[in-house]
């Protein structure tokens, strides 16, 4: 194992040695390491393979910016692949693993396809592999598939847990650099509820990546006394580890902390991040500034990096990618790095200048007016080739090279809510323009590249904030630093024969982006998704704007006439996990249980959703093998003796005030207005447009006080709708309304031995005989002793039938009281499935048929559509398309072949006609097999249906194939007189 | 004495109260209280102020706010209409109680059944409660009633005492799922 470069100096603890693998080989590194530096420290350059050619990589950057060291992580179900070695934090026992290549990172296979890049250049896919035609989805496009693209999932489900989580604060401060300590300062000592967030693991930016002093003590030590102080204000909380990735309506912000990632072990079953959501009243966004390489041939191979990334391993993590380092500049920023190597005992090969004018440096060999034409080195940096001024060419030994091109400020989170930054001919760079509401911008995000510049822009615009928001903020000197100029001279790419990499991550060139321009790309937004500059995990951070000047040179206009394409959240990678939070599994969403729900577990019923309910679709008994064989037996009970089913899902609102009847009348469009006190009616309510909405009984329990029940389905919609027509459509009206869904616990107790198992749960003083309860009737009445309850005779089963309601905490009791008191009776429980079949059998409707293109007419209801009031949808029901003569109708269906089964959905044909469109007679909308008939039966909607009874017609599936002859029938199969539930 | 006697059950479907504590704080089952919606009548807003104020012993609280008294507390929960709650033991059948008060100055409805409540308490609970929901927990001041949501479930978050003590009152039929998301949280910040 080689630490040949580790230096002295920098702010990793040499007292914690953490032990780690890559690629299976075991390293050391220290605490406060990123696995990049640890391994740059141990002599390993070469981290990974490229997107198309797979051609060597290592880091370019010493942050989230990376583009090319990405590794997988986590081993087993919890691998996470394409992760920034450059941002992770190293800690003892970590294993990475190197992807994308086959079988090792050093001898990658697929590195043959470095050696035909004409076959993969921009847009390969849409202008190769053409022929034979068939082979493109068979085989080209599976190969290449395979062979491009980072790492892969394990795709297993994710074992960790995350959480999300609301913050409030008076300002957000985004990015913990000289600006963002100085606003969070200026907000902390103001008394403001201030949140600083930053994505490192420790406060300072740039700070610790430099050598300069502030306040005559080292950068770093000054952030860290900053740290200490608002560490200590209680009204300041300090997010390290949080990457703010998305800036939303009204100051809302995403933030992602990263709680466990950088421990050995976390604590099992504590959330490992967090995605927050912050609500800012004002945001101060000092996201610092990115570097940008100069493209130029042959310039990707580990080694070659950005040069402010080569001052934050050689000052930060005390450690040098080479021995021996040239630097490429364009501007005077380039040159602190030979500076701070010098320092180091670094030897600095070369610096090549491609400016003419730009300072001299002793003691080095320096190139002015010179630029890097080719490079060697088959898996990391061996030489560089110069050309210089005078057009001489040298060779130059180095193992490594920094590249700077001057900084892009960090416009990204200004941009999400379509912000378009403005040029800046001085920076040659974009900075903010059209921000979202609530932020500011401060430091080298805007422009302000200098330390000194960050500190006092940090202050000033958190004062400007603080003041807006009423706080007082106290001033204070600002701390002393450099202020020197960049003194940037525009230079973007070398001409060269060799590839030259614009963007690395997705392995596009500056050949790629004249070809775009040349076939025709010339819009930067089409040019981005042709050639995939600026895509995947990095966003194109150190390729878009050299990608955007090499298309401008292309095209003739100027970078800021081509434009910039549009950041889009997250400003980084985010696991789909935090994304989901606890929201997955059985977790995905709430679950609604009914009162009997524990007793039906007791009973193993089998259960199903129902929206977001749980409800008891059959209850097996021992020995049947098949869910029809408990549903025949639930339903062949039921209408033989007595059935009990839990039907408090169905939406229950309480309507009370002294204009109660005239509500309820004009939102049903049957007549409700002289409905008794004591009485249930069966409602049909329309909507405005004249289709029916949704249907249900209403009781009126006083004069001034009604209980409506909807549909469990449209249970919500029902209660918003009648809060519309309270609130906007009647206002006048002295009407209020309130859900009572989940406050009573209701059963429905069918079948001819209802009354009598009634009799012993009703308290005596209560007449249950038909002349003092007929049907339709209700009653508030008690049970069991003196607990107050709820009586309705109605039935949806077509039998002898009430629903029984108590006080929700008592349903688990009453359920438990009916089965004892109905044991005389061979009392059975029944599931939503049974009770399907016994409405199917009676001929009443449901979602199924209430499907939103329905009307009262199509249902056979057209007469309850009351012509001697106004209510709502009643006109437009009398439109003149919704009734003609072969609207459809409702009818039953059944099969002319008993032993033929047929599926809802089907959609009728007459006989001899060919099953088309055009030919459509209607559909089928519910099916059950009927236990009592002894064969399937439905129900459909049949043009002109009523008049069809008789008639034989082919129910159509053509889905699975699917052609049975049914015969129209009356809906109604069982009872259809109505005697039983009368009796 | 009837032959079928009801005992109630709990909202998380026991008969004793489930109480967990975690960390800094504890999260209990309340089953104690009986809960009335009351929703003044149209033209009737004085003369309700005056005898809700006499009956419940203070005024209604306005949005966000809650009131309480010895017997009774209440809180905004829409325009011109308040939840109370009172102790079960006195108050079983509180919306008859209330309404025989306010007769046609309001329209009572019970909702004891319709609602689950969990008290949270300690020191940790504004961080737990972060973890769950929208609302400004740390400006969160004693008496404050706010609707929001936790998980996907409608609640509301009374504020007992800043920082220490939430009651949060859910849909009963999801006090399962509602139960997991606090201790859930409750056991992230632990």
């Amino acid at each position: 194992m080689s630490t040949d470069n580790r230096l002295e100096g920098g702010l990793v603890d040499r007292s914690s040695s953490v032990r780690f693998s890559f690629d299976g080989a075991s390293y050391t590194g220290f605490k406060g390491d990123t696995l990049a530096s640890a391994l740059l420290a141990n002599g390993v350059r070469l981290m990974g393979r490229s997107f198309k050619y797979h051609r060597p990589r290592g880091p370019l950057t010493a942050g989230p910016e990376e583009p090319n060291a990405l590794v997988e992580l986590r081993g087993k179900n919890r691998r996470e692949p394409n992760t920034r070695a450059t941002t992770v934090e190293l800690f003892d026992g970590l294993e990475a693993d190197s992807q994308n290549r086959w079988p090792s990172l050093k001898f990658d296979a697929l590195a043959i396809n470095d050696l035909m890049p004409s076959l993969f250049a921009a847009g390969f896919y849409y202008k190769t592999f053409m022929w034979p035609k068939a082979f493109w989805e068979k085989l080209y496009e599976p190969l290449i598939r395979r062979a491009a693209g980072l790492g892969s999932l394990s795709g297993e489900p994710d074992p960790d847990v995350y959480d999300k989580g609301f913050l409030h604060c008076d300002m957000l401060v985004i990015g913990s650099g000289p600006a963002g300590l100085a606003a969070a300062l200026a907000g902390g000592r103001a008394g403001a509820r201030v949140i600083l967030a930053e994505e490192d693991f420790i406060v300072g930016g740039r700070l610790n990546a430099e050598s300069f002093s502030v306040d005559d003590k080292p950068g770093h030590e000054w952030a860290r006394s900053v740290f200490d102080e608002l560490s200590s204000m209680a009204n300041v909380r300090i997010l390290t580890r949080t990457a703010v990735i998305g800036a939303f309506d009204h100051g809302v912000y995403g933030a992602l902390e990263r709680l466990t990632d950088h421990l050995a072990t976390a604590e099992p079953g504590k959330p490992r991040q967090v995605l927050w959501r912050i609500y800012a009243k004002r945001t101060v966004l000092c996201a610092g500034a990115t570097e940008r390489p100069i493209a130029f041939p042959n310039n990707d191979r580990p080694g070659i990096m950005l040069s402010g990334a080569i001052r934050s391993y050689v000052n930060r993590f005390a450690t040098t990618p080479g021995k021996k380092v040239a630097i490429f500049t364009n501007n005077d920023d380039g040159l602190r790095t030979v500076t701070d190597l010098k320092a180091k005992g670094v030897e600095i090969a070369a610096v090549i200048d491609t400016r003419t004018d730009g300072p001299s440096i002793d003691n080095v060999t320096h190139f002015q007016g010179a630029r890097v034409v080719d490079t060697k080195g088959r898996y990391g940096l061996q030489e560089i080739t110069v050309e210089q001024a005078n057009g001489k060419t040298c060779r130059i030994d180095c193992l490594a090279l920094g590249v700077s091109g001057g900084w892009n400020p960090n416009v990204h989170l200004t941009c999400h809510q379509r912000g378009r930054p403005v040029w800046d001919e001085s920076l040659a760079a974009f900075l903010p323009h059209g921000v979202p509401e609530g932020m500011q911008v401060a430091g080298a995000a805007n422009g302000e590249l200098s330390t000194a510049a960050a500190f006092a822009t940090g202050a000033r615009t958190a004062g400007e904030a603080l003041e807006d928001l009423g706080f007082k903020a106290t001033g204070g000197k600002l701390p002393q630093s450099e202020d020197d100029p960049v003194n940037i001279s525009p230079f973007w790419y070398v001409e060269g024969k060799g590839r030259a990499w614009v963007d690395l991550q997705n392995d596009v060139t500056v050949k790629d982006i004249k070809l775009a321009h040349q076939e025709g790309y010339r819009s930067v937004e089409h040019l981005k998704r042709y050639t995939t500059l600026g895509m995947a995990t990095d966003q194109g951070k150190t390729a878009n704007i050299t990608g955007l000047a090499v298309m401008a040179e292309a095209t003739g206009k100027s970078i800021p006439e081509t434009g910039t394409t549009i950041f889009r959240p997250p400003y980084s990678p985010v696991a789909i996990g935090a994304f989901a939070g606890r929201h997955r599994d059985m977790s995905f969403r709430p679950v609604r249980k009914t009162p009997s729900h524990k007793w039906a577990e007791e009973q193993g019923a089998v259960f199903v959703e129902a929206g977001q309910w749980l409800r008891a679709q059959w209850y097996p008994q021992s020995g049947e093998t098949h869910w029809r064989e408990s549903v025949d037996r639930e339903v062949l009970a039921t209408r033989k003796s007595v059935g009990i089913c839990d039907v408090t899902t169905l939406g229950k609102i309480d309507i009370q005030g002294a204009d109660a009847t005239r509500f309820v009348n004009a939102v049903y469009c049957n007549a409700f207005a002289k409905l008794p006190v004591n009485k249930v009616r069966y409602g049909l309510m329309l909507r405005e447009d004249g289709m029916v909405m949704d249907d249900g009984t209403t009781a009126r329990l006083a004069e001034d006080h009604y209980v409506m029940t909807t549909t469990t389905a449209n249970a919500g919609p029902v209660f918003r709708h009648l809060e519309f027509c309270r609130q906007c459509l009647w206002p006048e009206l002295d009407v209020q309304l309130i859900s009572t869904t989940e406050a009573w616990a209701q059963f429905a107790v069918a079948g001819p031995n209802s009354r009598g198992l009634l009799r012993k749960i009703v308290d005596r003083d209560f007449d249950l005989s038909n002349d003092a309860f007929p049907f339709m009737g209700c009653a508030e009445v008690t049970v069991c002793g003196g607990l107050r309850a709820r009586l309705f005779r109605i039935s949806f089963s077509g039998e002898l039938a009430y629903e029984i309601a108590v006080p929700t905490r008592y349903g688990d009791a009453l359920v438990r009281a009916l089965m004892k008191a109905g044991e005389e009776f061979d009392v059975t429980p029944y599931g939503t499935e049974a009770l399907g079949v016994m409405r199917i059998e009676k001929g009443h409707v449901t979602g199924n048929e209430l499907n939103g293109t329905i009307t009262a007419l199509n249902l056979g209801m057209e007469r309850m559509v009351s012509s001697k009031k106004d209510s709502i949808g009643t006109v437009l029901s009398r439109r003149e398309g919704m009734n003609h003569g072969d609207a459809l109708k409702l009818v039953g269906l059944r099969p002319v072949d008993a032993s033929q089964a047929f599926a809802a959905g089907s959609h009728f044909m007459k006989r001899g006609d060919e099953a088309s469109a055009a030919n459509d007679q209607g559909y089928m909308t519910s099916v059950c097999f009927s236990p009592n008939l002894g064969h399937a039966i439905g129900l459909g909607f049949l043009k002109d249906g009523a008049n069809r009874i008789g008639e034989v017609v082919r129910a159509v599936n053509p889905l699975q194939k699917q052609e049975t002859e049914v015969e129209v029938v009356s809906p109604h199969f069982i009872d259809p007189e109505g005697e039983r539930l009368r009796g | 004495m009837a032959e079928y006697q009801l005992e109630p059950i709990n909202a998380l479907g026991l008969s004793e109260t489930v109480d967990a504590e975690i960390g800094l704080v504890r999260i209990v089952e309340n089953n104690a209280n009986s809960l009335a919606s009351i929703a003044i009548r149209l033209g009737n807003e004085k003369k309700f102020s005056s005898s809700a104020r006499k009956l419940l012993g203070f005024a209604l609280p306005g949005p966000g706010e809650s009131a309480s008294s010895k017997t009774y507390s209440a809180f905004w929960s829409a325009p011109n209409q308040w939840f109370v709650e009172a102790s079960e033991k006195s108050h079983a059948d509180i919306a008859h109680i209330l309404k025989e008060e306010l007769a046609e100055m309001a329209s009572v409805t019970e909702q004891t059944g319709g609602w689950c409540r969990f008290d949270i308490e300690g020191k940790t609970v504004t961080s737990m409660l972060e973890r769950l929901c929208m609302l400004d927990m740390a400006g969160m001041k004693a008496g404050a009633a706010n609707r929001s949501v936790i998980e996907h479930i409608g609640v509301f978050l009374l504020c007992r005492r800043e920082h220490e003590a939430i009651s949060v009152y859910g849909p009963r039929s999801m006090a399962d799922s509602l139960h997991h998301a606090l201790i859930a949280a409750a056991k992230s910040i632990a």
